[in-house]
């Protein structure tokens, strides 16, 4: 049987493009490598952006401004635009399904102010956001009835010989088997790929970047895939991310000699910079939340407590808690057109995993959640309409024969550790293509991702069995690294000047 | 530090040179660096997405919330099915949210909620699904197809609030293999990391379920007959 809508990725945008291409009469089937409510989407905490002015006055224009002026020059105003003036709907279509956003006294959605927002504009839901979102769309789609195949990686898109989409190839994880999943059209919603920067991220261990990849080895173009965002509060030794709200709340940043050295509010990618800059003088820098008193930090800051506690055992009521920056969101991904089209006929992509040129070098917090809704419903609805309306779709639907990586890589020779070279790139990438860039480290780290990929024949995995094989996975997920880290060392090389999140050094 | 991990062939203990980590730090030691065909599912490393969730010592846990002891024993959770090492499946557990409906069924456009309203089911809205009050749960001995504590929760979630414009056709469905087939031994409770009591919402469904004129099955069995002279 073949499917009209293929969605691979079960996150926000995922799940919201399921419920679009269903509500417009298409046959949907979503993949996910784990289960929907496991998706990174759940991870965030900060809030949803729409300019609602529920708490004091704002506008859509005003919206649209912050996240061109955010985006220096890389955004797309007609995008901006959409997604901006669709907000307030995607909000009350969210309130509708049953989000639990935080209320004020009033009875409407609290919101509250985020970095370079010129209002309170983030719609929230304690610290909670993208786990009551995430959960909400996935209690929507059980009573939907959408068909969620939970465990199943993709290994590769599928095409016919006129270049279109014609499904996907995908391993089974629980039983070791290959599996083809046929489909009129394709959306990506496989989300972003910080986790090349290893332990360098905020982001979920299934942060690294498939869709990408495998978009681009049918040769979907990538566009902006240097734009990498650093939060500036990660914690030191496991790179958890302490929220942005507790800067927003007061909170200082501290070097070893107890001084302020930037303004807390300046946006991220400053903030990093200058983080940056003091631990390479050989600083230590820590938040300091202290001065909130123990009463508002259980109140408000309970997650960030309950982490600094466990992972840096310190309690931030009476302690000052270790910080670096670190990679937290990819801007960069699959380019698309307002319709969420990739370059490649029949294929859609949505989320972190796509450029839809809204955030341009640097994106607004509370952006992306607002991204998935917006651009998700896009993907589903335009992918749906593929299938009824082009005539690419109804073509003969033989796939061409694919090149199985599974098959290849029963050669491998196992002298070389993946594991090893993983947090290799993490340290490299972190160093020479992160926070501040020089041609010459960008050219070094090129030459090593170039060396890795030869050597991949000398890697592989230890572990030969069928069932559940979590060894395999985490190397298919390196191969794609890999790929990824070229193509994003490469689009570094190319930009020779800064811009937002790209910040190029002379050579001194 | 030595920890033992029930695998296929039985407990296999490992030894490991870290202080003061939580069980999914050791797991990933153990995986990268002594014996890649570990299994075991991990996500967010902050508690929020639910991958994580296995048994140390009996008792239910979140991998990347606990930190390990000496000598600790690690299983994966119980009422449903191991596929390798310290995963299991959770298609069936998760069914249950299906057969509950737990999802808005129809809004109410006149809600307006409060402040006050946003705390009836803010507590009941943090579930991440993890599966440790399922685990936990006996009824699953006897019961395979008991509805379940985070589903319950899910039901107790939508019931109380206010833009349900629906909440009977809630209390109608959680009737069979629902909050009646629930011993209210609490033990949900106690293992969950959110701080959730299922035993509580049961509790509160109950009580709905009783203003709609259902009442308990087994106590109408026992004196259905006795009263009819
Ligand atoms: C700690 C943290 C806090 C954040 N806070 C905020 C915030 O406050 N506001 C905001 O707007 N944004 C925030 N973000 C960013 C935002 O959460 C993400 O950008 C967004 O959730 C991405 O959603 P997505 O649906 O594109 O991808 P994801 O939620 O990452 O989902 C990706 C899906 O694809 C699946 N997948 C991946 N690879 C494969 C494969 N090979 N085969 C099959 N399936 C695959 C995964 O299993 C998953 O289901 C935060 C991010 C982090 C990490
Ligand atoms: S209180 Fe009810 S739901 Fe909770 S563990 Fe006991 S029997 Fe199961
Ligand atoms: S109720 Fe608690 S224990 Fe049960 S699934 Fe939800 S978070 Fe986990
Ligand atoms: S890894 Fe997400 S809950 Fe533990």
């Amino acid at each position: 049987m073949i499917t009209d809508v293929l969605i691979i990725g079960a996150g926000g945008a995922g799940l919201t493009a399921a419920l679009a291409a269903k509500d417009a009469g298409a046959s949907v089937r979503v993949l996910t490598k784990e289960y929907p409510t496991r998706s990174q989407t759940c991870m965030a905490q900060g809030g949803m952006n729409a300019a609602l002015g529920n708490v004091s006055p704002d506008s859509v224009e005003e919206h649209i401004q912050n996240t061109l002026k955010s985006a220096h020059g890389q955004a797309d105003e007609e995008a901006v635009r959409y997604m901006c003036s669709e907000a307030p709907n995607a909000i009350q279509w969210l309130d509708e399904i049953g989000v639990c956003f935080s209320r004020t006294a009033d009875g409407k959605i609290a919101q509250r102010k985020l970095g370079g927002a010129s209002a309170p504009r983030a719609c929230y839901a304690q610290d909670y956001t993208g786990l009551k979102i995430l959960h909400t769309l996935y209690e929507r789609c059980l009573k939907e009835d959408i068909e969620i195949h939970n465990e199943r990686y993709l290994l590769d898109l599928l095409t016919k010989e006129d270049g279109s989409i014609c499904g996907a190839l995908i391993l089974n994880i629980r039983s070791g088997e290959l599996e083809h999943h046929f489909a009129k059209s394709v959306v990506l919603a496989s989300g972003g790929y910080s986790r090349i920067y290893d332990k360098y991220s905020t982001n979920s261990t299934a942060s690294t970047g498939d869709g990408i990849a495998a978009a681009a080895r049918i040769g979907a173009k990538l566009l902006g895939m240097e734009f990498v965002q650093f939060h500036p509060t990660g914690l030191k030794n496991s790179s958890i991310l302490i929220s942005e709200s507790a800067r927003g709340e007061g909170g200082y940043l501290l070097n070893s000699k107890g001084e302020r050295f930037i303004n807390e509010l300046a946006p991220r990618d400053e903030v990093s910079r200058a983080i940056n800059e003091q631990i390479l003088a050989g600083e230590e820098v820590y938040l300091d939340i202290r001065h909130l008193g123990e009463e508002f930090i259980d109140e408000n800051l309970p997650q960030e407590r309950k982490l600094a506690l466990l992972y840096e055992k310190v309690d931030p009521v009476k302690d000052l808690i270790p910080i670096k920056a670190v990679a937290h969101y990819t801007m960069g991904g699959i380019e698309v057109d307002n319709k969420s089209q990739t370059s490649v006929s029949g294929l859609f992509a949505c989320g972190e995993c796509a450029n839809h040129k809204v955030h341009g070098a640097n994106r607004l917090g509370g952006n992306s959640l607002l991204e998935i809704i917006v651009f998700g419903r896009e993907a589903g609805k335009s992918a749906a309409h593929y299938t009824f309306c082009d005539d690419k779709s109804k073509n003969e639907r033989t796939c061409k024969k694919e090149t199985n990586f599974l098959d290849k890589l029963k050669s491998f020779s196992n002298e070389i550790d993946f594991y090893e070279k993983r947090s290799y790139v993490g340290e490299l990438f972190y160093k020479k293509v992160g926070i501040i860039r020089k041609e010459s480290a960008l050219l070094q780290a090129r030459k090593e991702i170039q060396l890795l990929k030869e050597q991949l024949p000398l890697m592989g995995v230890k572990d030969t069995g069928k069932v559940y094989n979590t060894n395999l996975v985490e190397f298919i997920e390196f191969r794609n690294m890999l790929d990824v880290c070229e193509a994003v060392v490469s689009a570094a090389l190319e930009r020779k000047e800064s811009c937002g999140a790209h910040f190029v050094q002379e050579e001194q | 530090m030595k920890v033992s991990i029930k695998r296929a062939s039985g407990f296999v203990m490992y030894e490991v040179d870290l202080n003061d980590a939580t069980l999914l730090e050791v797991l990933n030691s153990i995986k990268t660096e002594q014996d890649s065909s570990l299994a075991y599912s991990s996500g967010c490393r902050s508690s929020v997405c639910g991958s994580c969730s296995m048994r140390v010592n009996e008792k239910e846990v979140l991998a990347c919330a606990y930190k390990v002891q000496d000598g600790d024993v690690i299983e994966p959770l119980k009422n449903v099915t191991v596929i390798r090492d310290l995963v299991v499946n959770m298609d069936k557990a998760l069914e249950t949210n299906k057969r509950a409906k737990t999802w808005l069924q129809s809004y109410n456009k006149e809600a307006k909620l409060t402040h006050e309203d946003e705390k009836t089911n803010a507590l009941q809205s943090d579930c991440i699904l993890c599966g440790s009050c399922y685990s936990a749960c006996p009824v699953y001995s006897v019961n395979e197809a008991f509805l379940g504590p985070f589903a319950l929760t899910g039901v107790w979630k939508y019931v109380s609030d206010k833009r349900e414009a629906e909440p009977k056709e809630k209390i109608d469905t959680v009737q069979t293999n629902g909050v009646w087939d629930c011993t209210l031994c609490n033990e949900c409770t106690l293992v969950c990391p959110q701080g959730i009591s299922s035993k509580a919402d049961i509790e509160k469904l109950r009580m709905k379920s009783t203003m709609a004129g259902y009442s308990d099955p087994s106590f109408a069995q026992n004196f259905g007959g006795g009263l009819s002279f």
